[in-house]
């Protein structure tokens, strides 16, 4: 009996749900969507990304909010959780769009999830403005409503290549360690770092793949010690961050040069301040940057305010930061389009060109962000992130005391 | 991988002495889970999936004593007793009920409270992937290319002291022999005057308490997330299905073998699968045990 009024129950639910609920410009609010990791595996970086986005929403509403039409509005987002796995990331997506009636779509988090969801916004021709997903491979299947505030993946962790090749009379005999995870933005940062070491004609010594569930890479540390690379370089997101920087000390790893991407999403500076001590990362944003716009005020003003309203960082992530610039990204093209009309919108995301606390922004016909440079940060003693710019910058070797 | 076994017998057979510390020091973590779950399934036939997180959620609750600056021993002795009021309270509320009922109900049921747990977690402590850092001094040896860090040696006794523990209990006290009397037939125990109901709630809270031992110690070792419950799950079953239930020395036994398997695996072809090497076991103890069963088998006529 129960049973039986429990399916109605489900029943009306469903009809309730299934009617299109007009929720794109709902009065005077305009609804963005995303599917955001806020549980699984991605969820420590689902949640900086989220927060990105809900600082962004937060600052350009208090400043008045978009104008379209000569009327305000504010921005809203939907955020569903996507527990970090594609398949139901693209069913969100298509939830968001279709029950939800969402027009605009922000990015999830993650290269996969993106590519998971891509196709979805694309064939309800919604446009989607993504900060997460670095992945080479989202721009070359032509995608026409996917756009990227960041810069691509392969540029990652190649940068630490050349400055390898630089501290070497030979850059032949340079000797790498890799260790990567499997996933498509790990695969591809390896990819960039191939690129590189086959240019110099280095030698790569250990090439591990790492596991999704990883809390332990002891065995792979072994072997870098056995074989004393010049440089290990490792990509695995936070866990692969924090389980690199934990053991690296607790093996007494001693390589002259590590570089890794995730530092700051792990906060290895805070959690390892002894290991993570010389560690290079690549960053997307740095908060000394010299760039600034009208709305958040320069990249340290950001940082700021970001900060305030999140007083848990010592360190801000630049996920939240280019999750932030998304936002900013719809502001600009909405008032630019001077409408809500979904595809005019998309052309005036493609012709959008602006000076941001985040960098610059101008968007390739394949839709990356071909305006924005790579940062290289090395972790000085004291916890914080120095910028280095050509290896001369760099403390080499890395200042170890196990 | 050619490499990998150059490295390992010809290069630098050193490092063969820090992969096999490597992997008795975490086979005696996944000893002490298993045999948690060995006894579940072997005295109340409930295959506990939730058992990776019920390690996990251990492991969290020190973490957070941790970030009280409680001492090393006193959080265990603060985590099991919890953890063993926590397995009780499951038992009363859910296990109970479904105790009698057929396998995919106890595999379902606990595969759902598997899944709240993670989430629960996620939302008391968050995503990030924590640790607990003893700052305790790390040992080397051969020209620093075997490294033992004290925390390691500490898990291995702590790990030992519970399991010897475990098997007195076992033998020698009264509610031990009635566990053990009411794995081998619960029915001529309860003519016996055993409540097997406090027997059953006991042997789960019991179960809950090595568990949270065991992350305890994972979260000295190791670092911990609110997701990597499910990894520990596939190595207690892994172990149990090589041992069988109800013996803990095999228990152990299996432990250390799968510990060794896997870094060595992880050694030779990569650290990607490390993870994989217990479900190998399982398929090959599964395979072994088909053959074995085959010739048993007899056709009635």
């Amino acid at each position: 009996m129960f049973m039986k009024h429990g399916i109605v129950a489900a029943a009306a639910l469903a009809v309730t749900l299934a009617t299109p609920a007009l929720a794109r410009v709902d009065g005077d609010t305009i609804t963005l969507g995303s599917s955001i990791s806020l549980t699984g595996k991605y969820a420590t970086n689902g949640l900086h990304t989220q927060r990105g986005y809900d600082y962004a929403v937060k600052v350009i509403n208090e400043a008045g909010g978009v104008k379209v039409g000569g009327k305000s509005y504010k921005l809203a987002v939907k955020y569903y959780d996507d527990e970090s796995t594609p398949a139901r990331g693209a069913q969100l997506a298509e939830r968001l769009i279709q029950q939800d009636g969402v027009e605009y779509m922000l990015g999830p988090y993650s290269s996969g999830m993106t590519k998971a969801i891509a196709p979805v916004s694309e064939k309800f021709g919604v446009p989607m403005v993504e900060a997460e997903g670095a992945s080479r491979s989202l721009f070359t299947q032509g995608y026409k409503y996917l756009f990227a505030v960041l810069s691509t993946s392969e540029q990652y962790l190649a940068t630490a290549v050349d400055f390898a090749a630089a501290k070497s009379s030979d850059p032949k005999s340079v000797r790498i360690a890799l260790a990567f995870e499997g996933d498509p933005f790990s695969m591809d940062v390896r990819a960039g770092v191939m690129d590189k070491v086959k240019e110099y004609g280095m030698k790569v010594v250990i090439d591990d793949q790492l596991p999704a569930d990883l809390s332990d890479m002891s065995t792979t540390l072994t072997k870098v010690k056995a074989l004393k690379p010049d440089a290990l370089i490792i990509s695995g997101h936070s866990k692969g961050a924090a389980t690199a920087a934990r053991q690296i000390d607790e093996m007494k790893v001693n390589v002259p040069m590590i570089a890794l991407t995730h530092c700051e999403a792990a906060k290895v500076q805070e959690k390892f301040p002894k290991t993570a001590n010389g560690f290079l990362c690549p960053t997307q944003w740095v908060e000394t940057l010299s760039k600034s716009d009208a709305m958040f005020g320069s990249a340290a003003d950001w940082n700021a305010g970001f900060k305030a309203d999140y007083p848990s960082y010592t360190s801000v992530p630049y996920q939240s930061a280019q999750a932030s610039a998304a936002v900013y990204v719809f502001k600009e093209a909405f008032e630019a389009a001077n409408s809500l009309d979904k595809d005019k919108l998309r052309d005036a995301i493609s012709a959008v060109e602006m000076e941001t606390f985040y960098g610059d922004i101008k968007f390739s016909a394949q839709g990356n962000n071909i305006a924005k440079p790579m940062f290289m940060r090395q972790i000085n003693a004291d916890g914080t992130y120095g910028l280095v710019e050509k290896a001369g910058d760099m403390v080499h070797p890395r200042n170890v005391a196990y | 991988m050619w490499d990998n076994l150059q490295l390992l017998f010809v290069w630098a057979p050193i490092i063969n002495v820090q992969v096999i510390l490597d992997g008795i020091f975490v086979g005696a973590v996944f000893a002490l889970s298993a045999y948690g779950l060995a006894l579940v399934w072997g005295v109340m036939n409930i295959k506990n999936l939730a058992q990776g997180d019920f390690v996990i959620m251990g492991g969290y609750l020190a973490f957070a004593l941790h970030q009280m600056h409680v001492p090393l021993v006193l959080i265990l002795l603060i985590v099991m007793p919890l953890m063993f009021i926590f397995g009780w309270i499951i038992y009363v509320v859910m296990i109970r009920r479904i105790i009698d009922q057929d396998m995919f109900v106890s595999l379902l049921a606990t595969f759902g409270l598997s899944l709240l747990l993670q989430q629960v977690i996620n939302l008391i402590f968050g995503p990030e992937v924590q640790t607990i850092d003893m700052e305790m001094p790390v040992y080397d040896a051969f020209d620093n290319m075997v490294t033992v860090p004290s925390s390691k040696i500490v898990t291995l006794v702590l790990a030992g002291v519970i399991a010897v523990a475990v098997v007195l209990f076992m033998k020698r006290s009264r509610a031990g022999q009635a566990i053990r009397a009411t794995a081998q037939d619960p029915r001529a125990a309860r003519v016996l005057g055993i409540d097997i109901d406090r027997v059953y709630a006991f042997t789960f809270a019991f179960n809950a308490a090595l568990c949270g031992a065991a992350g305890v110690l994972v979260s000295i070792i190791w670092v911990i997330q609110p997701f990597y419950g499910i990894t520990y799950s596939v190595r207690s079953f892994a172990i149990v299905t090589a041992a069988g239930l109800g013996n803990l020395p095999a228990v152990i036994g299996a432990g250390f073998g799968i510990g060794l398997f896997e870094k060595y695996t992880g050694a030779i072809l990569g650290t990607a699968y490390e993870v994989a090497a217990p479900v190998c076991i399982l398929l090959l103890v599964l395979i072994y045990r088909q053959i074995q069963m085959r010739r048993n088998r007899q056709v009635v006529r």
